[in-house]
């Protein structure tokens, strides 16, 4: 809401040493929130005067322009009373004239410095200025002639022209719907400064006569009150007064046409929405009512609107005639040819006014006025105030008759122990201080021994609970006083289980060189057809925005892959080597359990609505996804770097796994986007946990990725799950180490876990470790064969083993490792 | 052997094992000297063919002479091994400046470290840390918070929603539906942060982003008052921006608090003096105070739709972004940077905050 200040001077005895920056701090204080002040001429340092034409000289130059060398009465401004001897190139104006002069030492919009300097042969002392060069418009043609009233040679030209006339800019929060006006910012900074308010709508008003326009409504709860007055002769060429359409413009809107002007003149100094209607295009009585399903309208802005049962339409006996407090309708819209207007000014249902503009996606300024809640009191002074100026300013005459249809809906009245405000805001605020502040905000107050019942005034829809007024009652004592106090401490049980697993998990991947990033969570097809996903994939089922920012991305994601994706090959793009990154966030998977019910808030749900709102949610997990890409240990001085490949994405989850203490199966699986023979999938007690290896080739070339990137994508819930809670103290033998290693043949598809996971067995308690330290394929073992070579060490908890002991352990791991796998020790 | 050829023998030695030049030399000399073939052992092997009584004193004569050359050897040995490990140190000599990065650094996100510098703060007052889904059910998200369908102030949050809309479920616009969560499940006292993932429909720009990071605070108990809200938030400043830094508040409007107020943080760079170096204060823009959120008392209309005794407790909310206090507190000039994902920006944070 746009407002200047001299407006705002109109209705409030302001001190006149107030300055705009005091004004808006204590209008912010107040919860006015300011936005910016305007301030035409701010960039105009004086002295600049007006100033009496004397003489004009034309003088020809050589170029073919004539200057005209001038002397002008600037009064006294000069500190001299001599005249001032300017030239000036322009010629729209004569000896006589009041112009507007810039004296040497004054400054221009641009940092223009004016001094006295010799041009064409003179000594030109100031400036005659054009409205572009003092910043007030483009029209350059000439200098600004001023009206022969506008004031005395030597006079301040900044307040003769409007300059530092200030325009402050407020940000209305919806309880203050009252400030959308003048009549509330003035009535705001009455309160601020403690000093006298001129209600704008405080006028003698025609009391409602039969004579008026015929006006029914059929629905009260939605409009409650209708106003109607009619003016008839009115001229429409007649043009909108100069001060009117600069304070139009100055609140931010275009002056059109008088009749339209003065409605939304009328509307930005009360703040009651006006509609006008072309009086000789209405046929019969008008009639407010709920629309009928499908019924169409179009409205003045041209559109064609498909109404809904819940809209409130304004009607005649040609049908509906206006979208009522939100917009007219184009058939009896005033045009350039209307002399009877008929104004309306009608109060409405807040919320209906909302839930229509949002339907039909209109936002409009009566809309934002009308949906936020108007004073219905003042709905027949605004009328009348519309006439007054139609007729001031357009000529006709007011019509005798006056419609009032309807009454003003009931204020609350809302009771308030004394010391409720004390009590929650922790100022002393005593029961003398609450009073005074509530009344000074309008409300009418009963007074009890220990509590009061305040009944606000009509303009202020938003105070409805005790805690509405203690608000008003702190505002105006100051939020400033509100002192700093702690709570008292409470017995918390620091970090959840799951809070600490997941800082560890962060830690754990960045201490293996791995940088975090966050992604958007948004997804579309095309990343499910980059990663190859097949059709049925479970991950293609996504929770489906219906309002997505990109109809590319239309989806929440189930898979933190392609933002990652992205993210790595944005960083090789940028000459990264060598990326390791990795993301935790939520992916969610559609419910089946129907739409989310929508409870009351008059008390709690009970715990069965509750289960059944919390199945109404996706199944949001919490994944894990890793990318590797390029180099993962650098080359340099020391030798050759190694890429990165499908084992250093398994080892991520293997060495996360044991810093959790979490026991996980490793087993080859085909899983798109992984390289069908370099993927593997990891299992928890039997459960999924997700998959890791070398991205499919088409993958990674597909998101620009170096051939052989890797990638990880894991449940973190279900591995923070399975976390170890408190791990055991290890108990561990300090005898001699007893060192076996093996070299074992097997066929090709048999897995090296496999192998291991026997010699484990077979070995029995006295193996401490078992590592798989090289893998050999070759002439010496034979086709479709491979040889493992692990290292075994056997270690006693109270004893040195002999070596019998160890070569029988070993046989023993061997033997079994046979028998399972058809291991033939080489 | 007579004993000047003993003698000889052990001068002989002795001048060998001082012009060895190196260990394998001197190794030659004791071979050489000491062997099983050198003359003094020869010599020593001879004496058990002599008489008594000169085997006693060729004995001793050759005794001495090899413990002469066995000392002379380990003294010997000694200073060679000295010289040699002397040597070798000075040839390993390394330049110490060449680089060492084979294994590059990891770093966790400047959003994750700081919530949890955050959370920390919270948690030393004995506060809990509160966490809830980000697809939310839109009676959480706005309904219980005093947030009617036909609320105003819906339209103050650009929401995203589900396919279909009537399924009433919203990508959450701010945290509060975990407080919601909070005082649903839990009996006050209540007292907890809820830091996470939000969502609004904004267009993505330097300042801008759908998808960002709030952390809102929630304490319910038996007297809580504004004061307490305000002593808080004191706390929390000094914490994430240095001792002195204290809040302003300002009326404001927010459906699920009354009173409400926007917060304000002293400019924590000009400290609110707008001005630095005699340059407007480019953090706060010569304004000496940095929005930073908003706050109140908590609506009854909130406490009693969430079970809470709202004739017995009092409390109070508040929220921030932490895109936004982070973007402050380490001048990041462009929000996006914090979305990117490039290394550069993540990695120039460590893994803590």
């Amino acid at each position: 809401m746009k407002a200047p200040v001299s407006w705002i001077r109109e209705y409030v005895d302001l001190p006149a040493e107030v300055t705009t920056e005091d004004l808006t701090t204590r209008l912010t204080s107040l919860g006015l929130k300011l936005e910016a002040i305007e301030s035409a001429g701010a960039d105009i340092t004086g002295p600049l005067v007006v100033g009496r034409v004397l003489t004009v000289e034309p003088e020809p130059q050589k170029n073919g322009k004539t200057i005209n060398w001038c002397t002008v009465d600037v009064g006294a401004a000069n500190g001299t009373g001599e005249p001032q001897g300017i030239v000036c190139g322009a010629h729209n104006f004569a000896p006589g004239d009041l112009v507007v002069v810039i004296l040497p030492g004054g400054v221009l919009p641009g940092n223009f410095e004016i001094s006295a300097r010799k041009t064409y042969g003179h000594l030109s002392a100031g400036m005659i200025c054009s409205a572009r060069e003092l910043g007030l418009g483009e029209d350059h043609d000439g200098i600004i002639v001023l009206p022969a009233d506008a004031g005395e040679p030597g006079d301040d030209a900044f307040d003769v022209l409007g300059l530092r006339e200030e325009v402050v800019e407020f940000e209305i929060n919806p309880d203050r719907a009252y400030a959308l006006s003048l009549r509330g910012i003035a009535r705001e900074a009455a309160l601020a400064y403690g000093v006298r308010f001129t209600d704008p709508t405080e006028r003698d008003v025609p009391a409602s006569n039969d004579a008026g326009y015929p006006v029914v409504i059929d629905d009260p709860d939605g409009c409650p009150v209708f106003v109607a007055r009619r003016v008839s002769g009115f001229d429409p060429a007649a043009a909108t007064p100069d001060w009117m359409a600069k304070r139009l413009q100055q609140a931010g809107m275009r002056p059109i046409s008088l009749a339209v002007d003065v409605t939304n003149y009328v509307m930005l100094e009360t703040g009651r929405p006006i509609h006008g209607y072309d009086a000789a295009k209405l046929q019969g009585p008008i009639r407010v009512r709920r629309a009928h399903e499908g019924e169409r309208l179009t409205t003045l802005d041209g559109t064609e609107r498909v109404l809904s049962a819940e809209d409130l339409v304004v009607t005649d006996d040609s049908g509906i005639i206006g979208l009522g407090g939100v917009m007219g309708g184009e058939t009896t819209e005033m045009s350039a040819t209307t002399t009877d207007i008929l104004v309306e000014a009608a109060h409405w249902d807040a919320r209906s006014m909302f839930r229509t503009g949002k339907r039909h996606r209109i936002s409009s300024e009566a809309g934002k006025r009308n949906e936020r809640g108007v004073d219905p009191v003042i709905t027949p002074a605004a009328a009348d105030r519309v006439v007054e100026l139609l007729t001031t300013y357009g000529g006709g005459t007011v019509d005798p008759g006056v419609t009032v249809v309807g009454t003003p809906p009931d204020q609350p009245r809302i009771t308030m122990s004394y010391d409720l405000p004390a009590r929650v805001t922790g100022i002393d605020i005593d029961a003398a201080t609450t009073v005074t502040n509530l009344e000074a905000v309008g409300c009418a107050l009963t007074k009890e021994d220990t509590t009061l019942t305040a009944t606000p005034p009509p303009w202020r829809p938003d105070l409805n609970d005790p805690f509405d007024l203690v608000e008003e009652v702190a505002r105006i004592v100051g939020y400033d006083q509100v002192p700093s106090v702690l709570p008292r401490d409470a017995a918390g049980r620091g970090l959840t289980r799951e809070q600490r697993l997941r800082r560890r998990v962060g830690r754990t991947l960045a201490g293996a060189g791995c940088v975090e990033v966050i992604s958007f969570p948004f997804v579309g097809d095309a990343a499910f057809d980059t990663l190859g996903l097949p059709a049925d994939d479970v991950r293609r089922r996504t929770v489906r925005l219906a309002n997505p920012l990109s109809s590319e991305e239309p989806s929440y994601t189930t898979t933190l892959l392609p933002g990652l994706l992205k993210a790595a090959a944005r960083n090789v793009g940028r000459g990264a080597t060598g990326v390791a990154l990795f993301e935790t966030g939520t992916v969610a998977f559609p419910s089946e359990s129907g739409p989310a019910p929508i409870y009351g808030v008059e008390w709690r749900p009970s715990e069965d609505e509750l289960a059944k709102l919390f199945e109404a949610l996706p199944a949001q997990p919490l994944h894990l996804a890793v990318v590797l890409a390029g180099e993962r240990e650098r080359s340099g001085w020391w030798g050759a770097g190694r890429e990165a490949d499908w084992s250093d994405a398994i080892a991520v989850v293997r060495r996360l796994a044991a810093e959790l203490g979490v026991e996980v199966a490793v087993a080859s699986a085909t899983y798109q986007p992984w390289h069908p023979g370099r993927c593997a999938v990891f299992t928890v007690a039997g459960e999924e946990l997700g998959h890791a290896g070398e991205l499919h080739p088409k993958v990674a070339q597909a998101f620009g990725l170096p051939a052989r990137s890797a990638a990880v994508e894991i449940d973190l819930d279900l591995l923070l799950r399975h976390a170890r809670d408190v791990p055991p103290g290890p108990q561990f033998s300090t005898y001699p180490l007893a060192k076996e290693d093996v070299a074992l043949v097997v066929a090709d598809d048999v897995t090296a876990a496999e192998v291991e996971a026997a010699l484990r067995e077979g070995a029995g308690d006295l193996l401490e470790s078992v590592r798989l330290f090289d893998v050999y394929t070759g002439d010496q073992v034979g086709e479709g064969r491979k040889s493992l070579a692990f290292a075994l060490r056997f270690r006693a908890p109270d004893r040195t083993l002999t070596e019998e002991e160890t070569a029988a352990a070993r046989d023993a791991a061997v033997a079994l490792a046979a028998e399972r796998t058809g291991a033939v020790q080489r | 052997m007579k004993p000047e050829e003993v003698e000889a023998a052990r001068d002989a030695a002795l001048a060998a094992i001082a012009a060895a030049a190196d260990l394998a030399e001197l190794k030659q000399v004791r071979i050489d000297h000491t062997g099983d073939r050198s003359p003094l052992a020869l010599a020593n092997r001879e004496i058990g063919a002599l008489p008594p009584q000169a085997r006693k004193e060729a004995g001793q004569r050759i005794g001495r002479a090899r413990g002469a050359v066995n000392q002379a050897l380990a003294a010997r040995q000694e200073v060679l091994e000295a010289e040699h490990e002397e040597r070798m140190l000075v040839e390993e000599t390394v330049d110490v400046t060449l680089p060492t990065d084979r294994l590059p650094a990891g770093a966790r996100h400047p959003l994750t470290t700081g919530s949890e510098l955050i959370a920390d703060i919270f948690v030393a007052m004995g506060w809990e840390v509160a966490e809830g889904p980000v697809i939310e059910a839109e009676w959480l998200n706005f309904d219980a918070l005093n947030l009617g369908a036909d609320h105003p102030a819906r339209t103050m949050q650009d929401t995203f929603w589900t396919d279909p809309a009537d399924d009433h479920l919203v990508l959450r616009t701010h945290t509060s539906p975990v407080q919601a969560r909070t005082m649903l499940s839990t009996e006050p006292p209540i007292y907890v942060v809820c830091p996470g993932r939000v969502f609004r429909t904004d267009e993505y720009d330097a300042t801008h982003s759908p998808v960002f990071h709030q952390v809102e605070g929630l304490a319910i108990d038996e007297g809580i008052t504004m004061a307490h809200l305000k002593g808080t938030l004191d706390h929390f400043a000094a914490q994430m921006f240095g001792e002195g830094i204290s809040t302003r508040f300002r009326p404001s409007y927010f459906p699920f608090t009354e009173p409400s107020a926007e917060v304000d943080l002293v400019c924590f760079v000009c400290r609110g003096a707008t001005v630095v170096d005699g340059v407007t204060c480019r953090t706060c823009r010569g304004e000496g105070w940095i929005e930073w959120g908003g706050c109140g008392v908590v609506n009854p209309r909130v406490l009693t739709a969430c079970g809470v005794d709202a004739e017995r407790y009092t409390g109070f909310a508040f929220g921030m972004g932490i895109d936004r206090t982070l973007m402050f507190r380490h001048g990041i000039e462009d929000l996006r940077e914090l979305f990117e994902g490039d290394i550069r920006f993540t990695t120039a944070f460590g893994s803590e905050l």
